[in-house]
């Protein structure tokens, strides 16, 4: 039986990773990812984790490398953030397009100019077609569990993709939080060994990240796409298994007085608890407020997400990021076009918000709710704003 | 022809027979690096896997759905043979002391050209060799980006014209020395640097088969003449390697564990620089007093070389 | 060959077929061919050595061949043989 203990969120994700007896890691210290590379390291050191940690001297060459660890058959680990995300991007969808199973931890920060280390989603979201399953945690012990549940889909025959595990950069990397740590027998019941789809080993010699021109390359998309829309059904088998094993459920839409809710709203990541103790104020004053967390990025969930905003007038969508020059934010416009063909679509209106560290208070999230309530004539139904900028 | 008579008179009998890299590959026609790579793979044999940058090799050689290569072989991006060699060698690694895949000793290769190695991919380069992972860098240097069409790189001599840095009314040509990679692979020390030529397959074979041996990282420094780019007829692809070797615009050297060792190939006496410069397209713009000026950097820098091989 | 649709791509477009680019046969580029005088020939291998294609093989009288499906007409072999056994004669 696991136990339940008090540890930072990025050692608790490091002691998950080697509980899935991990290969090999490749990685670069960057603030907030750091920790989970030194507690990796820790482990390794003390004997606990029998792996090769390569220490690059660089983002780039840590995906090179896991790349190339996962090609010869190895299951690697690698975890960055922001800069560090941006660096990899080149090699991300050649990562996906490889079909190598590498699992990512993304310790959320925004992404310079200028400078900032602190929370947004400005590193994951220029990575959206990337070809890479993304999921997003909401507190320490989801970042433990969709961890070690990310080998299993990213490994999955049908699947065989990376995955990334995006985990909010010190909002909750940093945070110390009871975690049920699963023991290492439940861990080998739950993950199978790693049996890769092909290997860089002279007794079957293979090419892999063959050279293709215009005759090939069509089918070579179409065929990675497909392979991610189809990997949501081993998501949804993985995180059931998780379930029935663990006894914690994941959706990749999970909603909180979501039913007979007038007004939602929509979140990613760490800030819905907050958002939360918002809905259960409004509650208390007889708003029927409901909240929507969207997990799964990558695949989109289009189904599970109509589902449940077919009985809302309202939908408050919130972003980390911004899309300069575009529609609104990425995930305000990835809803719009979701619910594009619905008769019935809620009035969408968008508040950018938590950029760069910046606090969002329980009174934020109770402002919004306000001022889109307030909002009959929906004149900023479709719109977007930044929530809290000084003017 | 004092090559044939000493060392390669009866070539095939000392050299494996088994083709790795197959027919049908699309290097341009007298293609010296591609030569190159079917000599590396003779020496080094089956229990080698092949990490490629992005290049004219890699181009030539991996037309999906068909693969020339014999030995497992990837490729990623540009500017990270090096890394993906390094992390294949750590993967492989892990997985033969854990058992799970079987106990033959595999040697894992990162290549690249100039461009891939000195320029783009030259931070993932000595990353992977200051970590010692037991691998073989090979660098094969057309001395120009050639894949994308004869672009100038910090490997391009001294007056050879490209196509980024072209001879004109106001221009020699490549207005910059060649930067010397091998010396800033002897700087990693790291257990073995050498440099080869096609043009010598014996000495080209035997280093490769002693980088194999090694265990820990090293770096081998390919001279591979490029005649599409360089502007030099086909046929001479061979003999102008030889002619890069007798002027001394190319020494073939090798430095194990920081001692330096002049190949036996190595003339006793230098060939006028005149020699290799006149059937190359790339430095028909040069004048006599420019050819001197260069000439005169190319002694230098040799007798520099010979004395670290005297005396380190 | 038929070109493969996108179903049937193999996972990751990982190439099974060691040595399939011997599909393609380039000895189309060629506009001259190498000839082998054997009277001449001492049986040195250079040829075989310095092909860049790798094509040109010892036959099992102790001669050598260049397989004409692949020989792109570089003139190598020739230029390099030291006898002079080899000639290059235009394709016609």
């Amino acid at each position: 039986m696991g136990k339940r203990v008090g540890l930072e969120v990025t050692v608790a994700v490091a002691e998950a990773v080697a509980l899935c007896r991990i290969d090999m890691a490749g990685v670069y210290p960057i603030t907030p990812q750091s920790h989970i590379a030194e507690h990796l390291s820790n482990l390794v050191a003390d004997g606990k984790l029998d792996a090769e940690f390569v220490t690059v001297e660089s983002e780039h060459s840590a995906m090179s490398a896991v790349i190339g660890a996962a090609a010869a058959g190895a299951r690697v680990y690698t975890a960055t953030s922001s800069q560090g995300l941006m660096l990899m991007h080149e090699l991300l969808p050649i990562a996906s397009a490889m079909r190598l199973p590498i699992t990512m931890a993304i310790a959320n920060r925004a992404v310079s100019g200028p400078l900032n280390i602190l929370n947004d989603h400005s590193d994951i979201m220029p990575q959206r077609d990337a070809g890479w399953i993304a999921v997003f945690a909401e507190n320490g012990q989801e970042a433990v569990d969709l961890s070690i549940a990310a080998f299993k889909i990213a490994e999955h025959k049908d699947v065989m993709l990376p995955v990334s595990v995006n985990i909010d950069g010190f909002q909750l990397t940093h945070m110390v939080e009871p975690v049920i740590m699963p023991s290492q027998e439940e861990v080998d019941a739950f993950l199978p060994p790693f049996v890769p789809h092909a290997t860089l080993h002279p007794s079957r010699p293979v090419t892999m990240g063959a050279f293709s021109m215009s005759d090939y390359f069509t089918e070579i998309m179409k065929a990675k796409d497909e392979a991610i829309k189809n990997s949501k059904k081993v998501i949804l088998e993985v995180w059931d298994d998780w379930g029935r094993q663990f006894g914690r459920n994941y959706k990749p839409v999970e909603t909180y007085l979501a039913e007979d809710a007038d007004i939602l709203m929509l979140t990613m990541g760490s800030m819905g608890e907050t958002a939360k103790i918002a809905i259960d104020e409004l509650r208390g004053k007889g708003v029927k407020a409901g909240l929507i967390k969207l997990r799964l990025w990558r695949p989109f969930p289009f189904a599970e997400l109509a589902a449940v905003l077919k009985n809302a007038a309202q939908l408050i969508v919130t972003d980390r990021a911004v899309s300069f020059g575009g529609p609104g934010g990425p995930v305000f416009s990835e809803i719009k076009s979701a619910l594009f063909a619905q008769a019935n679509r809620p009035a969408i209106y968008n508040y950018i918000i938590g950029l760069g560290g910046r606090d969002v208070a329980v009174s934020d999230f109770v402002g919004m709710f306000e001022t889109v309530r307030a909002d009959k004539a929906k004149a900023k139904a479709d719109t977007y704003e930044f929530w809290g900028v000084r003017e | 022809m004092n090559i044939v008579e000493n060392f390669d008179l009866f070539a095939p009998r000392l050299i494996n027979k088994k083709e790795l890299f197959s027919c049908g590959h699309r290097a341009c026609s007298g293609c010296a690096e591609v030569l190159s790579v079917r000599l590396m793979c003779k020496a080094l044999g089956d229990n080698t896997v092949v990490a490629s940058a992005t290049g004219c090799m890699e181009i030539v050689s991996s037309m999906f759905p068909t693969t020339a290569w014999r030995i497992p072989w990837i490729h990623v991006a540009f500017e990270n043979a090096a890394a993906v060699a390094s992390g294949v060698e750590a993967g492989l690694k892990a997985l033969r002391k854990k058992g799970k895949i079987d106990d033959r000793y595999i040697k894992v290769v990162g290549m690249a050209g100039d461009g891939g190695t000195m320029d783009i991919g030259i931070q993932a380069l000595s990353g992977a060799m200051e970590r010692g992972h037991d691998m073989i860098y090979v660098c094969f240097d057309n001395e120009a980006y050639m894949n994308t069409g004869i672009q100038r790189s910090s490997g391009t001599p001294m007056g050879a014209s490209t196509t980024t840095a072209p001879a004109g009314k106001a221009s020699s040509g490549q207005k910059t020395w060649k930067k010397n990679m091998p010396e800033i692979m002897v700087a990693h020390e790291i257990p073995y640097v050498a440099t080869v030529c096609p043009s010598y397959p014996l000495d080209f074979i035997r280093k490769f088969e002693k980088a194999r041996s090694i265990e820990g990282p090293s770096y081998i420094h390919c001279f591979s003449v490029c005649p599409t780019g360089w502007r030099s007829p086909s046929e001479t692809a061979v003999s102008m390697g030889r002619l890069a070797v007798e002027t001394g615009v190319f020494p073939l050297f090798e430095v194990e564990n920081g001692h330096y060792r002049m190949s036996a190939d190595m003339p006793k006496k230098l060939k006028p620089l005149r020699s290799y410069f006149k059937p190359q397209g790339r430095f028909r713009h040069l004048t006599d007093a420019e050819i001197d000026a260069i000439q005169e950097r190319v002694t230098a820098e040799f007798n520099k070389l010979t004395q670290k091989a005297k005396f380190l | 060959m038929a070109l493969k649709t996108w179903k049937e791509l193999p996972i990751g477009c990982v190439v099974f077929e060691p040595g399939s680019a011997s599909e393609y046969h380039t000895g189309s580029w060629r506009s001259q061919r190498p000839v082998w005088d054997d009277a001449k020939c001492i049986k040195c291998g250079i040829c075989y050595v310095f092909c860049p294609e790798g094509c040109v093989q010892q036959g099992e009288d102790g001669f050598f061949k260049a397989d004409m499906n692949y020989c792109k007409g570089c003139g190598i072999c020739a230029h390099e043989c030291w006898p002079r056994a080899i000639k290059m004669v235009e394709e016609g």
